[in-house]
């Protein structure tokens, strides 16, 4: 093989690894992208139960419970014209409060209600992922 | 007095690398003199080594300063009041200097011109025309960031009237891994900019060849050392310091470091192919610039306040087209000057398919589409944000796609070191894998009888056997103590890898979580262990306060205390979980406190992680491989140059 034909495979090559990486992440991204849901988003047009999304808005107020068990926590996510109810087991953030924003991570169930995997709560003043800031500048008004 | 100093050393450097920049300049244009005639004009090419080195000092005096302000808690500095406090410990004053946006930025271009100046004092070998041109590069880079940290990230503002007291550092950052992590981390990662500057250099001279490629490895390594330590690093400070019992979250931050780190690997491996074999010119300067592209994409990410991080700080959405103009400048420019000069790159040696180059092409391919899927994966959540969609991309994603090309690069991984140069069989490189294969399957036949792991853990952990032992083979029938340095440098760092990868399948498969609520005595299963929680008490520290739980972690005789707080800090007010960790040879016991409920229980989380530590072990081992193939190289040429003089003599 000459040299200049040996550089063009490797080009070809270099390019196919390009397209592939792309073609491979598209079609992961398909299905295994989280999308973000407010609760009447997911009234309206609720992802397949079981899919892994994200469920932002406030924490209703006088909606938190805890399970016997010490570990299980219930609590509605509000946007002011939807509620979902959530389940979540594990140890909630420390800025977790009702009334305040929240981001779970997790997934729907067939009766729409929703576990969590996971819970973003506002950190501090400073860190404060962009969907719990921007579910909480959505929600602001409700707060009498 | 000192915010001051800093800031005249800050623009001292400024103006040091813009003259750097116009005498390498004119420099390079500098034609030479016609046959017989005397050159009786200056020489002003001499200058740029020296201003290299007095604007690397500059940048450090700079740094400097800005460390002896917080030391000093002087509150009519700026970012001393907005992160820092006087009654914080000195180590997170010292360290807290970098643990803001001004203070990072001010490390990043420390680094920086630290690197130029080490390239300037340092580099002997590279061609006088292309070191020139590649600490013009070098000088160009900085003077872009210098402008950014001037003109929109000054870290010696100083506010008037001057407040009693700061605002605190975030409290996630008060740890002993603020003084190691960063430091560390930036030194690869902006060290990698030496790359860049020589790839720039040898295209501009048209100088791509194999003695440009023995220049260049020695800085490449060094980089890539300190990056691998740097994520290592952040990787276990992640894990302990966030309570969630994980070491990787796929977090955007974390990819900005990982991709550097991909493109350095990939330009690890071709640099040695055009040292050694005069293969892979183009492709190997395109990684250079690439790697360095990555490390400035990861910049515009973490500090243009795009993502929201705990190493994101405060947002100022100028500061983000800033970094974004000079992104463009800089990898646009370096792209438009290789696609200028490519013509002019001689393509390198033929070789066969089947051969050490052909596996060193399928190792830079791999690396470069785990790359790519990694760089689409981070900044597509961004770009779909553009449009109004929010969506996160997390570890399904990536453990998706990046896993499977990961497993295919590590059983490549293992044959490539059992393969000749040039050309093989394909036959004989099957029987030196013998023993490698043997070793993949005897450890997946025992995982699939005793175990029930997932597809992944269970490739990877029966993957990483192999490659364990295909990483040893080339130190086999071999005189151990004439084994050169740099053969065990590579030996170490591939078993390395495979060390790591069994820990984090070991990790993914093996795990045991307990979440409960306990009573004061009651015990509590953790994997072989089990654990008491025997009471609580409030203790106070230098400027927290907490609540912490004593747990007694008993494992058939043996019984072990382990204390998780929960944290209070005042400045700024914020409760962080302080993890408790048993490491045993075989594994970490992982406890963490939660809230107390009304019955007087407190929640628990404990996780068994059975030789989850092997993970980081795994990364000091590719580091030390990567020290010893440097220390090795570096002896082996002074013996040569030893050996020369001698024969001159």
């Amino acid at each position: 093989m000459k040299a200049k034909h040996q550089r063009l495979t490797l080009a070809l090559l270099a390019l196919g690894a390009v397209v592939a990486a792309g073609l491979l992440a598209m079609s992961a991204l398909k299905d295994q992208a989280a999308f973000f849901y407010s609760p009447s988003d997911a009234l309206r047009d609720g992802p397949a139960p079981g899919k892994a999304v994200r469920l932002g808005g406030m924490v209703a107020a006088n909606s938190v419970t805890r399970a016997a068990d010490g570990v299980t926590v219930r609590f509605s996510v509000t946007d002011g014209k939807a509620t979902t109810p959530v389940t979540f087991a594990g140890i909630v953030p420390d800025l977790f409060r009702e009334k305040s924003g929240v981001v779970a991570e997790g997934h729907f169930n067939a009766d729409h209600s929703f576990t969590a995997t996971n819970l973003l709560a506002k950190h501090d003043e400073k860190y404060m992922p962009p969907e719990v800031a921007g579910a909480m500048h959505e929600t602001k008004t409700l707060d009498p | 007095m000192m915010a001051e100093a800093g800031l005249a050393a800050l623009w001292f450097a400024a103006a040091l690398a813009a003259l750097q920049l116009v005498v390498a300049a004119l420099g390079l244009r500098r034609r030479p003199v016609p046959d017989g005639a005397d050159d009786t004009r200056v020489d002003i090419r001499g200058a740029v080594r020296p201003v290299a080195i007095v604007q690397g000092l500059m940048v450090l005096v700079a740094m400097a300063m800005l460390i002896g302000v917080f030391l000093g808690s002087d509150m009519s500095v700026r970012v001393v009041i907005e992160n820092s406090h006087s009654a914080k410990p000195w180590i997170y004053k010292f360290a807290g200097a970098w643990g803001n946006h001004e203070g990072s930025m001010l490390l990043w271009v420390t680094i920086l011109g630290l690197a130029g100046g080490a390239v300037a004092i340092f580099e002997r070998r590279l061609d006088q025309r292309t070191l020139i041109a590649t600490l013009g590069a070098q000088a160009g880079i900085a003077l872009g960031f210098y402008a950014f940290l001037l003109f929109s990230s000054n870290p010696f503002d100083r506010v008037s009237p001057a407040p009693r007291d700061g605002l605190g550092l975030n409290p996630l950052l008060q740890d002993p891994g603020l003084a190691f992590h960063p430091p560390t981390l930036y030194i690869g990662y902006v060290g990698i900019s030496v790359a860049f500057s020589f790839a720039v250099g040898a295209l501009i001279t048209r100088d791509v060849g194999p003695a440009f490629a023995r220049a260049m490895r020695p800085w490449v390594l060094g980089a890539w050392i300190f990056l691998t330590l740097g994520i290592t690093a952040g990787s276990y400070w992640a894990y302990y310091e966030l309570g969630w019992g994980g070491w990787w979250f796929w977090d955007p931050v974390e990819n900005a470091s990982l991709m550097p780190w991909l493109a350095a690997t990939a330009l690890l491996h071709s640099v040695t192919v055009l040292a050694t074999r005069d293969g892979l010119r183009a492709w190997t300067v395109m990684l250079a610039v690439v790697a360095f592209s990555m490390s400035m994409i990861g910049t515009f990410l973490v500090r243009s306040g795009i993502l929201t991080s705990v190493h994101a700080f405060a947002v100022d959405p100028k500061r983000g087209a800033f970094i974004l103009v000079l992104l463009a400048l800089y990898i646009g420019g370096a792209l438009a000057l290789f696609a200028a000069r490519v013509g002019t790159v001689r393509a390198g040696n033929v070789f066969d398919f089947v051969s050490r180059e052909g596996a060193l092409v399928a190792n830079n391919l791999l690396l470069s589409v785990i790359l790519g899927v990694v760089l689409i994966g981070t900044l597509y959540p961004i770009g779909a944000g553009a449009f109004g969609v929010q969506l996160s991309i997390g570890a399904p994603f990536f453990d998706k796609t990046v896993g499977p090309i990961a497993l295919i690069l590590v059983a490549i991984m293992a044959a490539g070191p059992l393969i000749r140069w040039r050309r093989d069989k394909a036959d004989a490189i099957v029987a030196r894998m013998t023993w490698p294969i043997a070793a993949t399957f005897f450890t997946g036949a025992g995982l699939f009888v005793f175990t029930d792991t997932g597809v992944l853990p269970f490739l990877g952990l029966s993957l990483a056997t192999g490659l364990a032992v295909a990483s040893v083979a080339p130190l086999w029938g071999r005189n151990w103590r004439r084994t050169p340095m740099v053969t065990y440098g590579m030996v170490i760092a591939h078993l390395g890898i495979a060390v790591s990868l069994a820990g984090m399948a070991s990790d993914s498969a093996f795990t045991r979580e307990t979440l409960v609520a306990a009573r004061v005595g009651q015990p509590v299963n953790a994997g072989p262990y089990v654990v008491r929680l025997d009471g609580i008490t409030p203790v106070v520290g230098e400027n927290w306060s907490a609540l912490e739980a004593h747990l007694s972690a008993t494992r058939g005789v043996h019984t072990v205390t382990l204390a998780p707080q929960a944290r209070y800090f005042a400045n700024p007010v914020t409760a962080t979980n302080e993890s408790a960790i048993l490491t045993t040879w075989d594994g970490q016991l992982y406890t963490v406190l939660g809230q107390p409920d009304t019955d007087g229980r407190w929640q628990l989380r404990l996780w068994w992680k059975p030789f989850v530590t092997l993970i980081w072990f795994g990364g000091a081992l590719i580091a030390l491989g990567g020290a010893l193939s440097l220390v090795g190289r570096w002896r082996r040429e002074r013996r040569v140059a030893a050996r020369q003089e001698g024969a001159w003599a």
